[in-house]
């Protein structure tokens, strides 16, 4: 187990993270690839400390990143709630009004 | 007294300003302070002429000067009074006059609605006079000969409501202009020269020769046009006729007595100055004037522009007589008819007023009906006819005899003395006239005649005494003793060919104490006469020669004069019409006064109105045009500007306006709204990140 294997794991989660985000319409999914990125990069997080750093730093950063997704995720959710009640449509192509 | 003679003229000002401000509600309308003001005035005026008679000396002076206006460090102008025998007499005459039409005033204005402001301007009118007869210089004799002007005008148009009387005080008021502007020619000339104004300092520069010559003879010509102009000489008589609009004690007051001969005052104060050739000028312009005046007198049935004309000639006499040097004379006949020549407008007033007429066609045998009017009148009229015994004969005399001295002298100019004798016998000729018609003969207008009343006391009591100082003996004697002719400055030796007349002649003449105080006359009229074999017992003979056969051709031709007037208007062995008619060109040319009203408003009205048109156009199509090009050049500068805004500054501020929409426009496409075009880019950028980065 080396730090060169776990941060390619780290990367394919995050390619695989931004795929989904790039090519799904489905807000949920978008935000369930959002999460893989996010877990991508606590697994870099956890590396780096586990295997370059005398400290706990890295890994209490990823306990914050995990709350963090949480937080984010209840706002996102209650946010395609109100979309959905609004627009009847979780798509994220339909939520263009800002667009220039 | 003499001490306090400065504050003379302040008493009239003092009534002038509380009349003015408060005479209406004053009791009797204010005409008591001028009244006591004049009379305080007058009683000074006694005071000082009683001091200057004790000192019985020809060359009394009281000199007294106060720096006045400091112009820089280079000029002083200085206040002050000077009192010599002159003024003294002028006091007397112009208070004693003054006094006597206040009161007569009171009855004649009785009842006026601007009854108050007519004391008013009666006191400012005073002042100004009582100031110009005491100045001391020149600059302030100006002073006051314009504010004299402007009582005038004033007085003429105290009815102003009547166009003519408007008319005349703006006529009198512009023809006195024209003479005053002579006057202050000729002042500059001498303070150009002489840099001073009083008129010791100014005698005595000219006779340390700064002013001398042509330059010398202009100066003093242009002094006498202010003379011309008030007192109402050819060709600016025009005037004085057309004064007689104002309230009858004006005209006895202003344009009889004194006003108007302020202008002789004037000449004989600056007498030392003129050269013989402005002497000459003084004395022609002084002979046409009489002659002239007179003529116009014979046809007029107006009884105040009688007494107008006959004013004129009698200024044209003393102008005269002082041109020939008469000095003496010539303000001799100012103190006399002074007091006759008021007496007479007075009593006309007091006819006027009791047949409310002016016309003496419309009066006739009034000496019934107002016997004091008719005693005073008639007596006044002896006086200016020249009757012996008389006033005007004692001075009327002296100028005829020093005009045929002068002609003797210089027998070139012996017409001036026949063209006076011609008109002393008119003279006696158109008075009598008038006397005759309005108070002889059959009332020709009964229902005036009826209506006619003797005058109130406040009205004859003034003429009872202007009657009784018509009589010669109040003059004869002291008169030509303390007024004598001041000694010429005028550099001789300059102007004459013969160098060798002496000055000094003069003075010996003098010395003897001659009967006549103007023996000396010839002396200031460096005339070439032949070297200096004269000796002064000559000219003494030619003198009393001169005046002998003057008295005698005087009284003649005013025992014709009188004798005429009785025959024609008394007698009527001769039909006045018809003579008329028989030379009516004549008659006509004389009614219309020789058409000078008809000459100058063709020449010098007309002349300046259309004067003024061309300058009017001138203006309207030059200056406005000029005013009007910089109004176009305005507008199309503003024109240019304006593009310059619009196109360039608007341009630029558009132009960042229209960069911003273009770029914004551009940019706009770059925020499509789709989710995975964002993460794209931002994939895309952190690739390009790191590839740079590892490489």
């Amino acid at each position: 187990m080396t730090l060169d294997k776990l941060l390619v794991v780290a990367a394919a989660l995050f390619c695989c993270g931004l795929y989904t985000v790039m090519t799904r319409r489905n807000a949920v999914a978008v935000l369930m690839g959002v999460e893989l990125i996010l877990n991508a990069t606590n697994i870099n997080f956890v590396a780096f400390s586990f295997f370059l750093s005398r400290v706990m730093g890295g890994q209490i950063f990823a306990v914050f990143v995990i709350v963090l997704a949480a937080a984010e995720a209840a706002v996102a959710l209650a946010i395609f709630l109100r979309m959905f009640a609004t627009t009847g449509t979780v798509e994220v192509d339909v939520a263009d009004q800002l667009k220039g | 007294m003499i001490r306090y003679a400065h504050l003379i003229p302040f008493l009239p000002l003092v009534s002038f300003f509380i009349n003015v401000a408060i005479g209406k509600r004053l009791p009797r309308k204010g005409d008591w302070v001028s009244l006591a003001t004049i009379a305080t005035g007058l009683a000074m005026s006694i005071g000082i002429f009683y001091e200057v008679f004790r000192a019985y000396d020809p060359n009394f002076r009281y000199h007294v000067v106060v720096p006045w206006l400091n112009v820089g460090d280079r000029a002083v102008f200085n206040a002050g009074i000077l009192i010599d025998n002159l003024t003294a007499v002028m006091l007397l005459v112009v208070t004693g006059v003054s006094f006597l039409v206040h009161l007569f005033s009171v009855g004649y204005m009785h009842g006026d609605p601007r009854y108050n402001r007519f004391f008013a301007y009666l006191s400012i009118f005073s002042f100004s006079m009582l100031g110009l007869v005491l100045s001391e210089s020149l600059f302030f004799i100006y002073i006051f000969w314009e504010l004299v002007g402007l009582s005038s005008y004033l007085l003429i148009g105290f009815w102003f409501e009547k166009k003519s009387a408007a008319d005349a005080c703006k006529k009198a008021f512009i023809v006195n202009r024209v003479g005053d502007f002579g006057f202050l020619i000729g002042i500059l000339i001498i303070y150009a020269t002489c840099g001073v104004l009083g008129y010791e300092e100014v005698f005595r520069a000219i006779g340390e020769g700064k002013l001398e010559g042509t330059l010398l003879t202009l100066a003093g010509i242009g002094v006498f046009c202010g003379a011309v102009g008030k007192s109402a000489q050819f060709p600016l008589h025009v005037w004085l006729p057309d004064a007689m609009e104002g309230p009858t004690p004006v005209s006895a007051l202003i344009h009889a007595a004194t006003m108007v001969a302020a202008g002789v005052y004037l000449v004989g104060r600056v007498y030392p100055i003129f050269t013989p050739d402005a002497f000459l000028v003084i004395a022609y312009i002084g002979l046409i004037t009489l002659f002239l005046a007179a003529t116009i007198a014979l046809t007029q049935n107006d009884i105040k522009k009688v007494l107008a004309y006959s004013t004129t000639s009698q200024l044209g006499f003393m102008i005269m007589g002082l041109g020939v040097g008469g000095f003496t004379a010539g303000l001799a006949h100012l103190t006399t008819h002074a007091a006759f020549k008021a007496c007479l407008f007075l009593g006309s007033g007091s006819v006027i007023h009791a047949v409310h007429s002016q016309d003496i066609q419309e009066m006739g045998a009034l000496r019934k009906k107002m016997p004091i009017t008719f005693v005073t009148f008639l007596i006044a009229t002896l006086a200016i006819a020249g009757v012996p015994l008389f006033s005007g004969f004692y001075s009327k005399d002296m100028i005829l005899g020093a005009a045929l001295e002068f002609g003797m002298r210089n027998p070139q100019h012996l017409i001036i003395f026949f063209g006076a004798l011609l008109t002393a016998g008119m003279t006696a000729f158109y008075m009598f006239r008038m006397v005759i018609l309005t108070f002889f003969g059959k009332p020709r207008d009964h229902h005036k005649f009826d209506h006619a009343h003797e005058s109130p006391p406040s009205m004859w009591v003034p003429l009872v005494i202007l009657a009784a100082l018509s009589f010669s003996f109040w003059y004869s004697g002291w008169f030509g003793t303390l007024i004598q002719k001041p000694r010429s400055v005028a550099n001789l030796a300059q102007l004459s060919t013969a160098a060798a007349v002496p000055a000094a002649h003069g003075e010996t003449a003098h010395g003897k104490g001659t009967e006549s105080p103007h023996a000396a006359a010839p002396a200031a009229h460096g005339e070439p006469r032949g070297g200096a074999s004269h000796d002064a017992e000559h000219d003494a003979h030619i003198a009393h020669t001169a005046h002998t056969y003057a008295m005698y051709s005087s009284v003649a031709v005013g025992s014709l004069g009188i004798f005429l007037a009785f025959v024609v208007y008394s007698f009527g062995w001769i039909n006045p019409d018809r003579v008329a008619n028989r030379l009516k060109p004549l008659y006509t040319f004389l009614l219309n006064k020789w058409y000078f009203d008809e000459l100058y408003e063709a020449t010098f009205v007309n002349g300046s109105k259309a004067f003024s048109r061309a300058l009017a156009w001138f203006d309207l199509n030059v200056v406005d045009g000029l005013v009007n090009l910089a109004a176009r050049l305005g507008i199309f500068l503003s024109w240019l500007i304006g593009v310059f805004d619009n196109k360039v500054v608007d341009g630029a501020v558009d132009g960042v306006a229209n960069v911003t929409i273009a770029s914004g426009s551009v940019l706009r496409r770059f925020q499509t709204g789709k989710l995975y075009h964002y993460i794209f880019a931002l994939a895309g950028g952190a690739l390009l990140i790191f590839l740079i980065k590892a490489f």
